[in-house]
């Protein structure tokens, strides 16, 4: 095995740009930047655990906006009862997040395939009604945050660096935690259910109780994301969980590679950053964008991580 | 006599007007290598996939040293001590041979609700998965990923997995099937040296193969067990000949 290659080294790259980034935005003045990549950081959070089960699992969840919605919710709905305390908060949208993975992934693991997709879908819909009709809380017009989560003093959400930095901390730790789960018993089974689940039956694993295990933690990860979203908007309506938002996700663990570490993370950034650009220069943006994605999903096997390896490679 | 490891009664499995199980019944002792053969159709396969829990029989039952394991699931029979091979080689393409056997040790060690520890660092589970492989002679294949291996060592792959589990009874669903001559002799050296250790329930086609290991033959034509012997009781039997080895005898005999 070869210690350096171009997809480690652009990996490194990335991770030390995203470090880097506030340094960068003080000394230029640039605040615009900073609150980008934050967006940024939030959301390639949410891609990385839908990865856990589209990539690893094999599951393709075409609903997974909605914990992004459960998390926010959470902290809106918290804070316009008075309760603002983020050690309340983010504990509470992560428990919800969970649980609602739960009973969806109880669910919808009894179906396989583009089954499993429509539900998935069906099911964030839902969601996103519901959250629609949230009379309390807004309803379609959605709920301001008018204070972020109050972490006592120990970290400030209202400073844009402190808060970016949190995000960062958030997604690196999640990262962690995947390259653990990926590579435990745990992991195995499921990439191996993945892989081929009348076999693992065969060898005597539950295919179901793995699935929907593994459903949770990326459901409850994704959560985090939303919470963090909502704070970074300081609003939360029910748009974040419409099904194009859940498929921008999907394109984002797609564009990055599937399957592999750091593979959402840079398909978010790409994907983002594209989507920035190109709305600058042309309000037809997604005229331009779609192809493009398209020209990656066909040629690019493997998605950006695929196409490193592969210049590394040849 | 004691209680067989294996004991099916009278076993029914319809498939539409169709009766792919037909009343079989069959015991398999503790130790034996009980051979099932039959021509093409015969429900050879609908048998086994009764005994491993992905088809449910209409009646009858199944029970696995004493334990009635009818409608268990697959997994749990698994847990029970029952391994398989399929007909159709079914691995994990994307993984290690290594990988491979270590998921069917795993499988037998202990929760696999881990998520922290690595592990392909376990020594356990890498020990067994070696041990197995050495078995079957891929050992020095250890790191190649299935996909890469050829169909003969696929073959060789599917009973280390089903090893793996350390079963007390092995059903292997023609592992023969699309080896070479050559592979074909290893494969049966190889079997000659598994069932000093582990009971097996063989389905195959091979007929020189079927009649250098079996202990006992069961002759399955149209869903029913029409003889059920020692090897030469069922090449004397005459209904098999005629059911079965009819052509061919008469050729030899004849020709």
């Amino acid at each position: 095995m070869k210690a350096f290659t171009v997809s480690k080294a652009v990996t490194a790259l990335m991770l030390a740009g995203l470090v880097l980034l506030p340094l960068y935005s003080h000394l230029s003045g640039n605040i615009f930047i900073l609150t980008l990549f934050t967006r940024i950081v939030i959301l390639a959070l949410a891609a990385a655990s839908l990865n856990l089960i589209m990539g690893f699992g094999g599951m393709m969840s075409f609903g997974h906006a909605a914990y992004l919605g459960i998390g926010g919710y959470a902290v809106g709905m918290l804070a316009q009862e008075g309760v603002g305390s983020g050690f309340i908060q983010f504990p509470v949208a992560l428990a919800a997040s969970a649980l609602y993975a739960l009973v969806i992934g109880a669910l919808s693991l009894r179906t396989r395939g583009v089954y499993f997709i429509m539900i998935t879908l069906a099911f964030a819909q839902m969601a996103y009604y519901v959250a629609s009709g949230l009379a309390r809380y807004g309803g379609d017009d959605g709920l301001t945050v008018y204070k972020r989560s109050d972490f006592s003093g120990l970290i400030d959400l209202g400073n844009r660096t402190q808060f970016y930095y949190l995000c960062l901390a958030c997604l690196f730790g999640v990262i962690f935690l995947i390259w653990r789960i990926v590579n435990s018993r745990f992991g195995l089974v499921v990439q191996g259910l993945r892989s081929n689940e009348q076999r693992m039956q065969a060898i005597g694993f539950p295919a179901k109780r793995y699935q929907l295990v593994c459903f949770v933690i990326s459901g409850t990860m994704c959560g985090l994301a939303g919470a963090l979203l909502a704070n970074n908007t300081d609003f939360v309506s029910p748009a974040v969980m419409y099904w194009t938002r859940s498929g921008d996700l999907m394109v984002m663990v797609i564009l990055g590679g599937m399957g592999t570490l750091f593979g959402p993370v840079m398909g978010a950034v790409v994907f983002l950053l594209l989507e920035e650009f190109l709305s600058q220069i042309t309000e037809y943006w997604a005229l331009i964008m779609g192809p493009l994605l398209l020209l990656i999903v066909l040629f690019g096997r493997g998605g950006i991580m695929g196409m490193l390896g592969r210049a590394g490679r040849g | 006599m004691a209680e067989p490891l294996l004991r099916v009664e009278k076993l029914v499995r319809r498939f539409g007007g169709i009766i792919a199980t037909d009343n079989v019944s069959l015991d398999v002792a503790a130790g034996e290598l009980h051979a099932i053969i039959g021509p093409n159709g015969a429900g050879k396969t609908t048998l086994i996939s009764q005994l491993t829990g992905h088809l449910e029989p209409h009646s009858g039952s199944v029970s696995l040293g004493g334990r009635d394991i009818t409608y268990l699931p697959a997994y749990r029979r698994c847990a029970l001590g029952l391994a398989r091979s399929f007909q159709i080689t079914s691995l994990l393409l994307d993984f290690t041979a290594a990988d491979n056997v270590a998921l069917a040790a795993q499988a037998h060690a202990g929760t696999s609700f881990r998520f922290f520890a690595d592990a392909r660092k376990e020594k356990g589970l890498r020990d067994a998965a070696h041990a197995a492989l050495d078995r079957v002679g891929l050992a020095h294949r250890a790191d190649v990923l299935v996909s890469k291996l050829s169909h003969g060592e696929r073959r060789q792959i599917e009973l280390a997995v089903a090893l793996a589990s350390k079963p007390k009874l092995l059903l292997l669903d023609e592992p023969m099937a699309g080896l070479g001559v050559t592979e074909s002799q290893g494969m049966v050296k190889l079997l000659q040296e598994l069932r000093k250790e582990v009971s097996i329930v063989l389905v195959e086609h091979d007929m020189p193969a079927v009649f250098a290991l079996a202990d006992r033959i069961s002759v399955l034509v149209y869903g029913r067990v029409i003889a059920s012997g020692d090897p030469a009781a069922i090449r004397a039997n005459e209904d098999v000949k005629r059911a079965y080895l009819g052509d061919q005898h008469v050729v030899t005999h004849h020709g």
